[in-house]
């Protein structure tokens, strides 16, 4: 008798590591084929328009990398929180806090020198994202609130606080209603590569995927963080104060979640609009956690995902419905998820004994 | 014997990842037989059980279940043979009662439940087998020994004719030990057959009628008990003799060291642990705690070490209140402690070796420099660590899961006698360790107590007590029921106040 079976791999090699995220991509395409040529389109067209859209040109390659951006910064972010099983979902509302506070900071100074305004709006951004952190923190190491709930009910009290503000009191007289801010100064825009759209938010990713790689492999505080990951009660006999460092990785988790409100608004929207991010914050959940929370997979990871969304822009354009793009980007990522288990599982045709 | 075996098992092999856990093994079990299954940590013991149990599935070979080949390829398919076996940790639901607890699951019942019915169903049971137990009870009421017989009707209402148990006694108070295996006969003469799995030679003497041994996941040899004695199964489980070296208690204790005072401790629910205990410990004396677990001893050494409040009264270290020290200060005074959950808080799963060799020295000077940690310096400690304490491991890279029982004690001891401990604290260092492992044990922590460390050990077997022990310290729901010289003392003496005198009636 034949049966497939699943067996635990004893390590999980590089090769296929690489294999299956392609060939899962694949077989989402495939699917979406399907999909596509029952719903009256030319899959082949659809697709070509969708890959060129994102990785045809240098232009769509920059438009997929400022996608990739914020995630990756809010991949970064949420991959540090998870790293001590605290199950941070709450970076939207941090990047909502910190580009709050990066507005509130470049529309208050104006015009000036731009060494001085976007270190201010980038501190200003970490200590209001770190807030919107600590909040949570606090509750769960004092008190073992559910930081899950807290840090999900903070994003609708940043998002709406944003609505607040560019509804009312900061909105733009001459914006003829929207809901925008002031343009800010140019002072406070991020620099950017060529005529491209790239930022220097790009670079600060980078930055800071190294500095939390070696933060948390070789410092003295990131080995309390990965102890404490793995085992409170391990944590507690090496005598580490489990509930400070609850606190403090909540609040850097959500500073730097911060960091990618700011980087949005310093280098994109040059001013603070309604849905100043479309769900990164909860995309780069799933972007951490394909990475394995690992910060230079979180870089790939979060460029791939860029395309997804780019990809899915640029077919609207010729005509296929938001709807569409959204269930072939579900594809994808159901794919990916599923392909994870063969990474960790290897699939046995096995012959069992006839008896 | 003219019968045939009602078990037989053949050729049977299983391979997990990097290990073959059972290599080309034969085995057979007769009616009414008990059969002890014996070997060392890791020998593949448990394994082959739960293979027989339906758990897990052979890579080869056939078993035979009353002459009939058949595949168990789950827990279910195993008890509707007649095979049922219970496991260490008791899978009992704890607000169910007894007899709700025992038809769970079972085929018997449909819809709804009728409590005056399986109640005295339960009874019958019980009563057949001597297995006296109050069937409306709430299991979360009843102590580990009550539990187990529960587990055991669970399998006998089942209709189970083998019973397998995975290291029964090591839950029980020594009284409870001969109750079961009292049932355990009764059992045998009714015709059920009984595996044991077990690592305890005395146990063995007293109960099967046959052995197997395990060695490696190979069997090493199988006899009748009559053919056998403790020597002969000794140097098959472990191929060479060990020597139980005797003069262990030529101990010279010197000056008192701590000494504790009114001590109360709270427990995990806000409960009272311990009750306003008082002892002092001298420096190279070795002072046991006996006591069934659950009755203080792990609220008592973690308030020690520092890892948790103590509501009133005092520790005095060398005259010094300490009470209000939290562990890191603990440490630099010399009082340093082996908890009794080895993974999980005495070591991180999932990190490697090298760093869970400085979990309780990280913050030391000599391990970093600026705010980094300086993993040359931290590699050679772990080296020199793993020289010293005789640690076998292939790469201390690796995940600290992958070593054995006694060598995450080695370790674990290892680490901690390091730091020149001037009080030792540790609980269960032993359990579970195979002879080999538990007399290298033994031997670091004489040589500890002999270098004029006082020790504090948390023991479960009494044996170990005579063995290392100078005094024992009995505790019995929270209080130090007694603190008697152990060469004036009795395994009885201990084990009545254990269970509490008024409780155990002897």
């Amino acid at each position: 008798m034949l049966k497939l079976k699943l067996i635990r791999r004893e390590n999980e090699s590089t090769m296929a590591r690489l294999i299956v995220p392609v060939l899962s991509i694949i077989m989402a395409f495939g699917c979406g084929w399907i999909f596509l040529a029952l719903s009256g389109y030319l899959p082949a067209v659809v697709f070509a328009k969708m890959f060129n859209g994102a990785l045809g040109s240098p232009y769509a390659i920059s438009e997929t990398i400022v996608k990739a951006v914020p995630l990756m910064v809010a991949g970064l972010a949420i991959s540090l929180a998870f790293r001590m099983k605290l199950w941070n979902i709450g970076a939207e509302g941090q990047i909502y806090m910190g580009a709050f506070a990066a507005s509130g900071m470049a529309l208050a100074l104006g015009n000036g020198s731009p060494y001085v305004i976007i270190p201010i709006m980038m501190i200003a951004a970490f200590a209001a994202g770190a807030l919107w952190g600590l909040v949570p923190g606090l509750l769960k190491a004092y008190w073992q609130v559910n930081e899950t709930i807290i840090t999900l009910m903070l994003n609708y009290v940043a998002i709406y606080w944003v609505d607040y503000l560019v509804f009312g009191p900061w909105k733009d007289p001459n914006s003829m209603g929207f809901p925008l801010t002031p343009i800010f100064s140019p002072a406070a825009q991020l620099p950017t590569w060529g005529d491209s759209r790239v930022h220097l938010g790009l670079l600060l990713a980078g930055i800071i995927a190294i500095v939390f790689y070696l933060v948390v492999q070789y410092t003295r505080w990131g080995y309390e963080v990965r102890v404490m990951g793995e085992s409170s009660q391990a944590a507690k006999y090496a005598g580490m104060n489990v509930a400070k460092n609850i606190m403090l990785v909540m609040m850097v988790s959500g500073g730097i979640a911060g960091i990618a409100g700011m980087i949005e608004v310093a280098g994109i929207t040059h001013r603070l609009q309604q849905g100043v991010s479309p769900g990164y914050g909860y995309t780069a959940i799933i972007v951490a956690w394909l990475a394995r929370l690992n910060p230079f997979a979180i870089i790939i990871v979060a460029f791939l995902f860029g395309a997804l969304l780019v990809g899915g822009f640029a077919v609207q354009i010729v005509g296929v419905s938001f709807s569409i793009t959204q269930i072939l980007q579900g594809t994808v990522l159901f794919f990916l998820l599923a392909g994870e288990i063969f990474l960790r599982y290897r699939l046995v045709l096995a012959r069992e004994e006839a008896v | 014997m003219n019968r045939f075996p009602v078990i037989e098992m053949k050729g049977i092999s299983k391979r997990f990842p990097g290990v073959i856990a059972n290599d080309n093994i034969s085995f057979r079990v007769y009616p009414g037989e008990i059969h002890a299954l014996l070997g060392e940590n890791g020998a593949g013991k448990s394994t082959l059980m739960s293979i027989l149990a339906g758990l897990y599935r052979p890579d080869s070979g056939t078993i035979k279940v009353k002459g009939e080949v058949i595949r168990l390829h789950s827990p279910r398919k195993a008890l509707e043979e007649g095979i049922g076996m219970i496991y260490q940790h008791f899978r009992l639901v704890n607000n169910f009662t007894v007899a709700e607890n025992i038809v769970l699951g079972s085929k018997h019942v449909n819809w709804g439940i009728k409590q005056e019915r399986i109640q005295k169903e339960t009874r019958e049971i019980s009563h057949n087998y001597g297995l006296e137990i109050n069937p409306a009870v709430r299991v979360n009421q009843l102590s580990l020994g009550e539990q187990q017989r529960v587990e055991i009707l669970k399998m006998l209402y089942r209709g189970c004719d083998i019973l397998i148990m995975d290291e029964p006694t090591t839950v029980l108070t020594p009284g409870e030990v001969k109750e079961l295996f009292q049932v355990l006969r009764i059992m045998s003469r009714q015709g059920k057959s009984i595996v044991l799995i077990t690592h305890k030679l005395n146990e063995v003497m007293e109960i099967a009628d046959y052995v197997t041994v395990l060695r490696r996941g190979k069997v090493v040899g199988d006899d009748r008990i009559e053919n056998l004695d403790e020597g002969i199964l000794t140097r098959m489980m472990v191929a060479r003799e060990v020597v139980y070296s005797q003069a262990q208690r030529d101990s010279s204790p010197g000056g008192v060291i701590l000494n504790v005072d009114n001590l109360k401790i709270q427990g995990d629910r806000g409960n009272i642990a311990v009750h306003e205990v008082s002892f002092n410990l001298r420096r190279g004396e070795i002072m046991a705690i006996a006591g069934v677990a659950g009755n203080g001893q792990r609220e008592l050494v973690e308030a020690l070490a520092g890892l948790r409040k103590a509501v009133s009264g005092s520790i005095e270290y060398e005259g010094e209140e300490i009470k209000h020290y939290d562990a890191k200060s603990r440490i630099a005074l010399g009082i340093n402690m082996v908890p009794e959950d080895r993974i999980g808080m005495g070591l991180v799963p999932n990190l490697s070796v090298i760093d869970n060799s400085i979990l309780r020295s990280y913050y030391k000077e000599e391990f970093y420099s600026g705010w980094f940690l300086n993993y040359n310096k931290i590699r050679s400690y772990t080296d020199r660590i793993i020289n010293e304490y005789n640690i076998v491991l292939s790469d201390s890279n690796h995940p600290v899961n992958y070593l054995s029982g006694g060598n995450l004690q080695k370790l674990l001891l290892g680490r901690e006698i390091d730091q020149k401990p001037r009080v030792l604290l540790a609980s269960y260092p032993i359990r579970g360790l195979d002879v080999a492992a538990a007399e290298g044990v033994y031997d670091l922590l004489l040589k500890e107590r002999d270098k004029g460390t006082a020790i504090l050990l948390v023991l479960e077997d009494l044996d170990d007590i005579f063995r290392i022990a100078d005094r024992v310290a009995v505790m019995y729901q929270g209080f130090i029921r007694k603190i008697l010289d152990v060469e004036k003392t009795s395994i009885d003496e201990i084990g009545s106040i254990m269970v509490g005198t008024e409780l155990a009636g002897v």
